[in-house]
């Protein structure tokens, strides 16, 4: 359906080919997962299928790509448009119009599709993805799950043989992952589609694959095949995959439910180990504190009546779907939103009364989209600003990036950073007024594993510092993996308060992994169970 | 009759027909300085206004204009007050002091003396553009600009596009800058002035470039711009023709809206300009190959709105010739006279209140526990 015959890619400006000499045939009517590293060329590879590459975004391409036999160097992506829909990372970027409707039929009145059969596919498209009851919302009004799955029906109306999607789940709670992957499913298996899908967060999709299309980056060549086959020697893999390598599981498992089969005799091994403790001892004063705390906009409570404390050394998860509170309570704590009732008190002061530079010495919180706080043109240039912002000895936020992230040079532009690089720079000039309190809202989204390792060695370095950590999260794996004390929300009301595993562990939304695969042991994450691994056989 | 040309027979109005309504009445306003003449047109678009809008985000516009003709006719006072020369009335509320001003600025004076006459004067003007502006934040909250530019003709739809894109734009730009201006707050940087606003712009420009970017590609990956190719003399004959047309439109409207011209002149070249636009929209669609989806239909509630916007305008011209001193009255003190016709024109501009159907999304049936929410989120925007 989709065949590669040696395409070789060329960005314009760029040192090195970004595809080299790439040679495959994905097959009609599955569902091929594409995994690799941020910056491994997944999206050119996904924008070469319906010729956004190189009709769109210019380059010097070789080779040829041909989709349901049309080749993409004759054919303009508005002519491919009844044989491919492409749906791109950011599916609100990618809305012409403004309300459901409008959207779905925007594509056929590009082909002058007959006014009825539009009509009538419109209606089949709502009730295929489930959209009829938002018919005539306005785009902006709806949640992230909906607004990808509009934007999945919006390419589904002109009738194409493959989707193609960048990333449809990265920026989605587990909830609206959870809809957009049932879709996607449905059409694979109802509709026959070939859907394409690019994803890092793995350890959602990786168990719908049919096919895995490994992008290993740097010039390597890629490599296509069963998912249980490329997942054993993939660099990247999600945490059941690394148990059961771990564990020498075969065949290798790629969902909770195969590997729960096969743990039998790992869970017998493990009940004597106790489980590891998270680090509880070495709490230190509290660094910031709420009573009562209520912020409303308008009308809309987001948070209600929330009495709680951080404490130096450790790191906070705040978990809860979408529009819970989590944003809104970090906001509070920095300021950004005035409370309208109950206090909030870091280091002594009233972070909405607060001068911006006292405040800072105080708090600092890196928000969802880095680049907002970020606007100088080099990375140089970002570091010194945000010394003499903060009054820090000149060299202070570029120390800590050469830590943090050596290979950023200091001529880079923030612009042509890769997300978790972003974070990192964001992280540095935060850190540099050395904020005993340090808030994350959403750090890992569009990270790929190696950005998130990063990140939590560094929040690790944090809290042994005695700072504290919080963060507003969807990524169990990575609350799992780092979080002491876990905090749900909902409603804005704070729900359950406890150390990680007590609060994880049990919950069928918030447990990783690995304690799925184990229950009723109380592990975490793979590196937990590789050390006690390791200490019962030495 | 058709179901559609029942005014109870729920459904959306032809975005058109609102803003042909809108128009109507800014015109009317036009041609009056009459204080009570105005408040009472500002008082017909805002009924209209509640009885027919829907629960869209945009539907909340017509406050926000409100907001902004009050906004207009203070400035105006102050200015007036403070600025104009001293041949404005004797009847003096205060006396501030005049500070004397150089001899290139003659004419102009700063301070001294405030009477009644130069204050009420400065409100009827400002209240005369206020209530332009209401009517058109009366065609905003019934359908949106984006609405509008959907209908636009075939020839013309890539320049629709080019408006709608801007006009979503707009609101995401300001959400943008005020996200933006509370992150550098993060950075510990308390300043303002050159510096903040660089620091604000930066961002807000980078982003709103690589969504434009991520928009082209979206829309190419929608298929937008299948054209057919025309030959080169069908492209300039149409280009022609809508220039004249677009040339002729607009000295028309000047000719018919300056009460210094005389309405007689304007028509014939107004309507010459609308035949050739016509024409030359005609012949430039051709070129697109397009089907729309849903088009509104213009039925007969259509015609009660359109109608009743320029009948609207049509009574007030007539009033504004025949009794010149209640449309602008010459003395300001005085409470200024209101003839019988210029009622019959607000009753006119009335009509939609009954004679549009009531939006779909207004029936009982129709809410949805979520709306609500969704309606004071939308006026937080606004």
């Amino acid at each position: 359906m989709i065949v590669f015959d040696k395409v070789t890619f060329t960005y314009a400006d760029a040192p090195s080919p970004t595809l080299v000499d790439l040679t495959f045939d994905m097959p009609e009517g599955e569902l091929c997962l594409v995994v690799g590293a941020t910056g491994s060329g997944k999206s050119t590879l996904l924008k070469c299928i319906n010729g956004l590459v190189p009709h769109f975004t210019g380059g010097t391409m070789a080779g040829d790509v041909l989709v349901d036999g049309r080749s993409t160097r004759t054919d303009r992506p508005r002519d491919l448009v009844d044989v491919v829909g492409y749906v791109g990372q950011d599916p609100v970027a990618g809305f012409v119009t403004d309300s459901v409707e409008d959207e779905l039929a925007y594509g056929m009145e590009s082909l002058a599709t007959a006014p009825p059969t539009m009509r009538k596919r419109v209606e089949e498209t709502l009730d295929l993805l489930g959209l009829s009851d938002l018919r005539r919302r306005p785009l902006t009004t709806l949640s992230g799950g909906q607004q990808q799955r509009v934007a999945i029906g919006s390419v589904l109306t002109t009738h194409p043989r493959i989707l193609v999607l960048d990333e449809p789940t990265s920026a989605l709670d587990p909830q609206g992952a959870e809809e957009v992957l049932a879709t996607l499913q449905r059409l694979v298996h109802d509709l026959g589609l070939t859907v394409v899908l690019a994803e890092h967060r793995l350890e959602r999709v990786v168990q719908y694959a049919d096919q895995v299309l490994l992008v290993p980056g740097g010039g390597r060549p890629v490599q296509l095949g069963a998912p249980a086959d490329v997942m054993s020697r993939s660099p990247i893999a999600p945490p059941v995959v690394e148990l059961g390598r771990l564990a020498g599981w075969s065949p290798l498992p790629l969902s909770v439910r195969d590997a729960r089969r096969l743990a039998a005799p790992l869970r017998r091994r493990l009940s004597d180990n106790p489980a590891p403790a998270r680090s509880e001892g070495q709490l230190g004063e509290p660094l910031a504190t709420t009573r009562h705390l209520v912020v409303t906009y308008g009308a809309t409570s987001a948070v209600r009546d929330v009495t709680w404390s951080v404490r130096r050394g450790e790191i906070v998860a705040l978990m809860g779907r979408n529009g819970a509170g989590k944003s809104s309570l970090l906001k509070a704590m920095v300021g950004l939103v005035a409370p309208s009732g109950g206090t909030v008190d870091v280091a002594g002061l009233d972070p909405s009364r607060a001068r911006a530079s006292a405040l800072i010495k105080a708090v600092g919180l890196v928000p969802q989209s880095p680049s907002d706080i970020l606007y100088a043109e080099s990375v140089a240039a970002e570091c010194a600003q945000a010394d003499s912002d903060v009054r820090a000895p000149a060299g202070t936020a570029e120390g800590l990036l050469a830590e943090l992230a050596p290979e950023i040079l200091a001529d880079h532009h923030p612009g042509d950073l890769s997300e978790g690089q972003r974070l990192i720079l964001a992280l540095c000039v935060v850190l540099a007024a050395a904020p005993p309190l340090l808030l994350l809202d959403e750090p890992t989204r569009g990270l790929d594993y190696s950005a998130k390792h990063r990140l939590v060695a560094v929040l690790r370095r944090l809290v042994c510092g005695g700072q504290g950590v919080v963060m507003a999260t969807h990524d169990v794996e990575l609350v799992a993996e780092v979080a002491t004390r876990v905090v749900v929300m909902a409603e804005g009301e704070v729900v359950a308060d406890g150390p990680t595993a007590d609060v994880v562990v049990s919950s069928p939304a918030f447990a990783p992994q690995v304690a799925k695969i184990l229950a009723p042991l109380a592990w975490l994450t793979v590196s937990d169970v590789e050390t006690a691994l390791e200490r019962t056989s030495s | 009759m058709r179901p559609v040309d029942s005014p109870t027979y729920a459904r959306s109005l032809h975005p058109g027909a609102w803003w042909l309504w809108a128009l109507g009445l800014a015109a009317a306003a036009s041609r009056t300085v009459n204080p009570v003449l105005l408040a009472l047109l500002v008082a017909v678009a805002g009924y209209v206004v509640m009885a027919r809008r829907s629960r869209a985000p945009w539907a909340y516009a017509y406050g926000a204009f409100l907001r902004l003709g009050l906004v207009i006719i203070a400035v105006r006072i102050v200015l007036q007050a403070l600025l104009s020369s001293q041949s404005q009335g004797i009847h003096v509320i205060v006396d501030l002091p005049e500070i004397p001003l150089p001899a290139w600025a003659a004419g102009l004076k700063l301070g001294g003396l405030v009477t009644w006459e130069a204050v009420l004067i400065a409100f009827s003007q400002g209240l005369q553009l206020a209530t332009i502006i209401c009517c058109i934040g009366a065609a905003n909250a019934l359908a949106s600009a984006g609405r509008l530019l959907r209908t636009v003709p075939g020839a013309l739809y890539e320049v629709g596009v080019a408006a709608v894109v801007s006009l979503t734009f707009a609101p995401q730009l300001v959400a943008d800058a005020a996200r933006v201006r509370a992150a550098q707050r993060l950075r510990g940087y308390d300043g303002r002035g050159v510096g903040g606003l660089r620091r604000t712009a930066m961002p807000v420009l980078e982003g709103a470039l690589g969504r434009s970017v991520e928009l082209a590609a979206a829309m190419d990956s929608h298929g937008y711009g299948r054209s057919s190719p025309v030959p080169g003399t069908t492209r300039r004959l149409t280009s022609a023709l809508v220039l004249g047309g677009v040339l002729g439109v607009g000295i028309g409207l000047y000719g018919l809206l300056d009460a210094g011209v005389g309405g007689l002149f304007g028509l014939p070249i107004l309507g010459l300009g609308v035949v050739l636009a016509a024409a030359g929209l005609v012949a430039g669609g051709r070129r697109t190959n397009r089907t729309r989806y849903r088009p509104d239909p213009w039925a007969l509630p259509e015609w009660l709105v359109a109608g009743s916007g320029v009948a609207c305008a049509a009574v007030m011209f007539v009033v504004a010739a025949r009794y010149p001193a209640a449309a602008y009255p010459a003395y300001p003190l005085a409470v200024p006279s209101v003839p019988p016709l210029a009622l019959v024109c607000m009753l006119v501009g009335l009509v939609p209140a009954f004679a549009a159907p009531p939006p779909p999304d207004r029936l009982p049936t129709a809410t949805s526990p979520g709306s609500k929410r969704k309606g004071t989120h939308a006026e937080e925007i606004w």
